[in-house]
């Protein structure tokens, strides 16, 4: 177990380091081959480890009494700051992190897979830097399998900033376009400032608990098993004192922990594109498109819900910091909604689509509380919610990997992002139509796919909290339906496909394309069936029963008719060319204006940055810096020179002068001296 | 007295003076140059783990290697060379002879290379025997030797306004040593109790502790002034942009690596040391000036266009963060320091290094006239985005290591004070301070992106080569010290753990 852990580690950093100083050396095909048979070994390595977790019945990992438990498979001091509190770099396993290890290297291989034929033209060249690629891909994957096996909040940090890197790397990939770069770097910096808040948020958790470690945090220990820990609510002493002295430590009427986790939230907000900081994650589109599956659709853009899926037990004290949460999320998630239906270009379609979707996560976890709640005449089980927001990460995760590399293989044959010039594509590529097909199915929420099931019990969890965001989520699901369904309609329907003079009819990809593209539909299809409820819930107890057997009937209803809704209007306005969307255009200028340019966030971004931060602070600073310190400096060199001038008269040279000078000072002194004396 | 090692660091160093002197072409500079830093570098990873092995041993002597021999005496007035080094000199001279050995292949190809090494070699005389004084007598005189070449360098070597910058450094530096002498001579007069012979020696000063308070209170910012010119501190920094963007390539490695250390490195090595109460007390005044340059250097540094200038804030901002951090008086704070000292040495070496490459090609430091040199340079580019990557502090790098060191310290300490009812005046500058971790990002890759990536902007740019193997190793070599330090993070801490532990800094960290 502990070798296979350090292997999953090891060898996307050693790829990393292998390809990025002896890839130019090695041939295109040898360094795409290399990188991705290291991700298969991964993969299968991340496989075993999660099937010992879920089903060997070892002791350090299911308790007597049938819990889930948290196993730290090594932990080594990385840096010690002080006795109290140190950091280790290790590899902890737990329902969470064994899923998450799955969901990252099953993209991680597919998208591998896939670039072996996505990264090079249509005469088979190879683009420029193809080697780099698969470095950035192999550290993007170190990074997030890093993060996600944290022992400890600060791993957690240092993986996530690697994360962040990376992720500036690969959007950045095509660094000769400056659209690319602009938006690399604006990614960049606005994780970090979200980031900010997340250190911040770090070093207050960590100062009042005393504690980096989530097992202490989170945790018991068990008896009798090394390492192994049984998930619990906050149990560190220090998150008690908090609690003890509650009255005490509060800011600005908040209590400490409701900060700490709020600032940590922010960090989460910040990489999961929450509003307002989302603005990154529909540029970040700008990078290669299995980048986007990979990194902004499937693994890297979950870390905020994963990280308060991790501290969960600390979130699900503290009502307040959960109901921000939910705030967050299911605004985000009606606007994300809103403007993807106003997208043109199919990337950004599904960006925001992604955005919506981490939303609902979001929710999930946010209106999660612990206790008896019914949701429309049925009773809703303990923890759903958390539940259901890991379920619904894995399922998106697979269709949204899907969908992107379903997009990747439309713009590999049509040369454009833009799906005015696709149309009709259905007869010209029938593996891409039908498998994108299937992903619209499962992100609509349509029997059987799987986001039918996790998106169904989010809603469940949401009913089961407050009508208030159940209606709210339910409406966001119906729109989902249609904007997914607007873009598969003006792709694949529409009008006939003219293929421009002098270009070849569009047609399939090659295996290393389609085969990806397949595997990711199957699973699509029969994800919905794997029982999560008995493999990840919040404390490690398994929700009895199969996900068919589970489902609240009356919110499946209604979430399944919402959706149909949805579809059905999608088709009506976009099967066939009609003049109806242009109609709906008109009559409401001012909604399809907002949604069009995403209400209008960039732009106001775009004025605080240029016109307050660098107009009015770093220009002012500059300019005081140059003219009143320096100036002073020079001042005061320059009165001393004008000094020196106004006194150099005397060294005249003039020996008449000097006489004179010598006779009046003697006499000075003669004169003095008489009158002290006397 | 030639049983010590540390002696030799000095010796080495005269030898390769006479060396060159010597020296009758550029091939036989070069060759003395490398010979002479090479050695340097194998004593002072020997000394490196010879002290650890000491220390593992059980050997808990406040310094090591210490030694003291008359130099002179006038009747009551001694002045004796006294050696001996804890763990922060150490880690500063492993960092001195690695920049000394990177600068020496970056300047491979200077002109007037007799000269120019002659001066270097003096300047790096200074440092070392700054670092392992522990006399202040003998520290203010090795420092004088370090900053006097600057001026001849600057003037002789540099670019641009090359006259006005040199003069400036140098006279700024040296209103600073004003300061610092007049702090000095004051230390001597108290240095101990009536009756009892006066002494330069630090160790003698800090245990007689006889400076009184209200001296104390007069002397601390005296010195904490003198040595923070040096550092940068604000407003006393303007010296940095104009001489690093005038300063030839090596001369800014060694001054922004190593020589802007001495500061650091001053300030608590004297000031702090041998005046807590003052340290305690006074803090907050230096507090908010150096949390000041945090952030006021990282925004000045995101509107400038030239390289060089960019660098240099940029270097106000990290400096700021090295007496930011010892001015929390907190162990852990202050090792975070020390990781910052050698962190902020090592990239900014490989910043102006690279600056440098880059200048010799194009001809210019203004980052709108470039653009593109990815494709132009890969080896240097890439090299640029890794400095770049350890300055916005990536984990994996030094810099991240130093900063949350930091981070961690001053808000632990911060909260401390805020419980403890002394304010809340190190929490916020602490949180400040953290804020400059979006603003290095923003500058950092506002550069990266216009000089390195988008289209080649000069046409001309294009037949330019990349880099040559000289200028491989000065890049190399710091480009793995940058990446040990951050990859392996927990060796410098035993290094350090000794000396900013509470028992043998007591002095200073003893109210919690």
């Amino acid at each position: 177990m502990e070798t296979s852990a350090i292997l999953i580690l090891a060898i996307p950093l050693l790829m990393f380091l292998f390809l990025g100083l002896a890839g130019k050396y090695l041939p295109h095909k040898w360094a795409g081959i290399l990188g991705t048979a290291g991700m298969g070994v991964t993969m299968i390595l991340a496989y075993t480890v999660a099937f010992t977790y879920f089903f060997s019945g070892a002791p350090e990992f299911i308790s007597a009494t049938g819990d889930r438990l948290q196993h730290v498979v090594f932990n080594q001091e990385w840096l010690n700051f002080y006795d109290k509190l140190t950091i280790n770099i290790g590899f902890l396993l737990d329902p969470i992190s064994a899923m998450m290890l799955v969901v990252i290297t099953t993209i991680s291989f597919m998208v591998h897979l896939y670039s072996n034929g996505y990264m090079r033209d249509h005469h088979g060249v190879w683009e420029t830097g193809f080697q780099r690629f698969y470095a950035f891909l192999s550290l993007f994957s170190f990074s997030m399998l890093g993060l996600v096996v944290a022992t400890n909040i600060f791993q957690m940090y240092i993986f996530w900033e690697l994360v962040g890197a990376s992720s500036y790397l690969l959007i950045g990939f095509y660094y000769t376009k400056p659209s690319a770069v602009a938006a690399s770097k604006k990614a960049f910096i606005v994780t970090r400032f979200a980031d900010l808040g997340f250190l911040v948020g770090i070093l207050l958790l960590s100062f009042n608990t005393g504690f980096f470690s989530f097992t202490e945090m989170t945790s018991v220990p068990v008896e009798g098993v090394a390492d192994t820990y049984q998930i619990n609510l906050g149990t560190a002493e220090g998150i008690k004192n908090i609690f003890a002295n509650s009255a005490a430590s509060t800011f600005m009427g908040a209590s400490v922990l409701t900060w700490a986790l709020v600032l940590i939230f922010m960090g989460g907000m910040g990489k999961s594109a929450m509003m307002p900081l989302h603005i990154w994650l529909p540029d970040a589109m700008e990078g290669p498109t299995p980048v986007s599956a990979l990194i902004h659709a499937a693994t890297m853009v979950v870390a905020g819900v994963f990280l308060v899926a991790r501290l969960f037990p600390l979130y699900v004290l503290n009502e307040a910091a959960l109901d921000i949460v939910t705030v967050v999320g299911a605004v985000t998630a009606l606007y994300a909604a809103m403007v993807a239906c106003a997208q043109i270009d199919i990337k950004r379609v599904l960006a925001f689509s992604t955005i919506s979707q981490i939303a609902f996560m979001m929710v999930s976890l946010g209106v999660t509380r612990l206790g008896h709640e019914t949701a429309l005449g049925h009773e809703v089980h303990e923890g759903l919610g958390y539940m259901a927001s890991m379920f619904h990460l894995f399922t998106h995760a697979m269709f949204k990997a899907l969908l992107f590399l379903g997009a990747g293989a439309l713009i590999h044959a049509i040369g454009s992002n833009d799906y005015t010039a696709m149309h009709g594509l259905r007869k010209y590529m029938p593996v891409t139509h039908i498998t994108f097909l299937v992903g619209c199915l499962a992100i609509a929420g349509i029997i059987p796919f799987a986001g039918f099931f996790s998106k169904d019990e989010i809603l469940t969890a949401c009913f089961g909290h407050s009508a208030v965001w159940a209606i709210w989520m339910t409406l966001v699901a119906g729109l989902t339906a249609f904007y997914m369904f607007r873009l598969y309609f003006l792709i694949f329907w529409w009008k006939e496909h003219k293929t421009p003079e002098g270009h070849h009819a569009p047609h399939d990809q090659p295996w290393t394309m389609t085969l990806p593209l397949i595997i990711l539909a199957v699973i699509s299809c029969v994800a919905g069936f794997v029982p999560f409820g008995k493999l990840v819930t919040w404390n490690g107890h398994e929700i009895a029963g199969s996900n068919l057997a589970n489902l609240n009937w009356n919110v499946a209803a209604i979430s399944l008719v919402v959706a149909v809704c949805g579809i059905l209007v999608a088709m009506k306005m976009y099967k066939k060319e009609n003049p109806l969307p242009e109609k709906m255009r008109n009559a409401l200028p001012n909604l399809w204006d907002w949604c069009h340019h995403r209400f209008y966030w960039d732009e106001l971004y775009q004025f605080i940055t240029h016109k307050i931060i660098f107009g009015c602070i770093c220009k002012p600073i500059a300019w005081f810096d140059r003219h009143i310190i320096d100036g002073t400096m020079d001042a005061f060199a320059s009165i001393t020179n004008k000094a020196s001038y106004a006194i150099r008269g005397l060294q005249s040279g003039n020996v008449h002068m000097y006489v004179w000078i010598y006779l009046v000072g003697a006499i000075l002194l003669a004169a003095i001296s008489m009158i002290v004396i006397l | 007295m030639f049983s010590n090692i540390l002696i030799y660091f000095v010796l080495v160093l005269l030898v390769m003076f006479a060396g060159v002197a010597l020296s009758r072409d550029i091939k036989q500079i070069r060759a003395v140059a490398v010979t002479g830093s090479v050695i340097l570098i194998a004593m002072s990873v020997y000394l490196l783990v010879d002290f650890l092995h000491l220390r593992h041993a059980g050997v808990d002597d406040e310094m090591l290697f210490y030694g003291s021999w008359s130099w002179f005496a006038a009747g009551n007035f001694h002045i004796n060379l006294t050696v001996g080094v804890d763990g922060v000199s150490v880690a500063m001279i492993l960092l001195s002879s690695i920049i000394v050995f990177a600068g020496s292949f970056a300047s491979w190809t200077i002109e007037q290379p007799k000269a120019f090494f002659l001066w270097l070699i003096l300047l790096s005389v200074g440092v070392f025997g700054f670092f392992i004084s522990l006399d202040l007598f003998t520290m203010f005189m090795f420092y004088e030797v370090a900053l006097i070449p600057m001026y001849l360098l600057i003037g002789v070597w540099g670019s641009g306004n090359k006259n006005y910058s040199a003069m400036k450094l140098t006279l700024m530096l040296m209103g600073g040593s004003a300061f610092l002498m007049l702090g000095l001579i004051g230390i001597y007069y108290h240095s101990a109790p009536e009756g009892q012979p006066l002494t330069w020696n630090l160790l003698e000063i800090a245990r007689n502790g006889s400076i009184s308070h209200g001296w104390q209170t007069f002397l601390f910012p005296m010195t904490f002034v003198g040595f923070g010119v040096l550092g940068a501190m604000f407003p006393f920094h303007t010296w940095s942009p104009d001489g690093h963007a005038s300063a030839p390539t090596a001369v800014s490695m060694l001054h922004a690596g190593v020589l802007m250390k001495l500061g650091g490195y001053g300030c608590f090595r004297v000031a702090m040391y041998l005046m807590p109460q003052a340290a305690q007390e006074l803090a907050w005044i230096f507090l908010i000036l150096t949390g000041i340059s945090v952030v006021y250097g990282a925004f000045s540094a995101c509107v400038q266009t030239d390289l060089k200038y960019i660098n240099a804030y940029s270097s106000v901002s990290h400096c700021g963060l090295v007496l930011f951090a010892l001015l929390m008086l907190n162990t852990t704070a202050m090792t975070g320091a020390v990781m910052q000292m050698l962190s902020h040495g090592l990239m900014t070496a490989l910043f102006f290094a690279l600056i440098g490459m880059i200048y010799g090609r194009t001809h210019t430091r203004d980052i709108r006239q470039m653009g593109g040199l990815m494709k132009i340079m890969p080896y240097l580019a890439v090299c640029y985005v890794i400095a770049g990557m350890a300055s916005l502090g990536l984990p994996g790098l030094s810099g991240f290591v130093a900063e949350m060191t930091i981070f961690v310290g001053s808000f632990q300490q911060g909260m401390l004070d805020f419980i403890h009812g002394a304010g809340s005046l190190r929490l916020v500058f602490t949180i400040i301070a953290c804020c400059s971790i979006v603003i290095t990002a923003v500058y950092i890759l506002r550069v990266v992106g216009k000089l390195l990536f988008g289209p080649v902007q000069d046409k001309h740019h294009l037949e330019l080569t990349d880099a040559t193997w000289w200028e491989r190793i000065a890049t190399a070599s710091l480009i793995i010290c940058v990446a040990a330090i951050g990859c392996f993070p927990n060796f410098f801490e035993h290094l350090l753990r000794d000396t900013f532990s509470p028992e043998t800094f007591h002095a200073i960290i003893s109210n919690f």
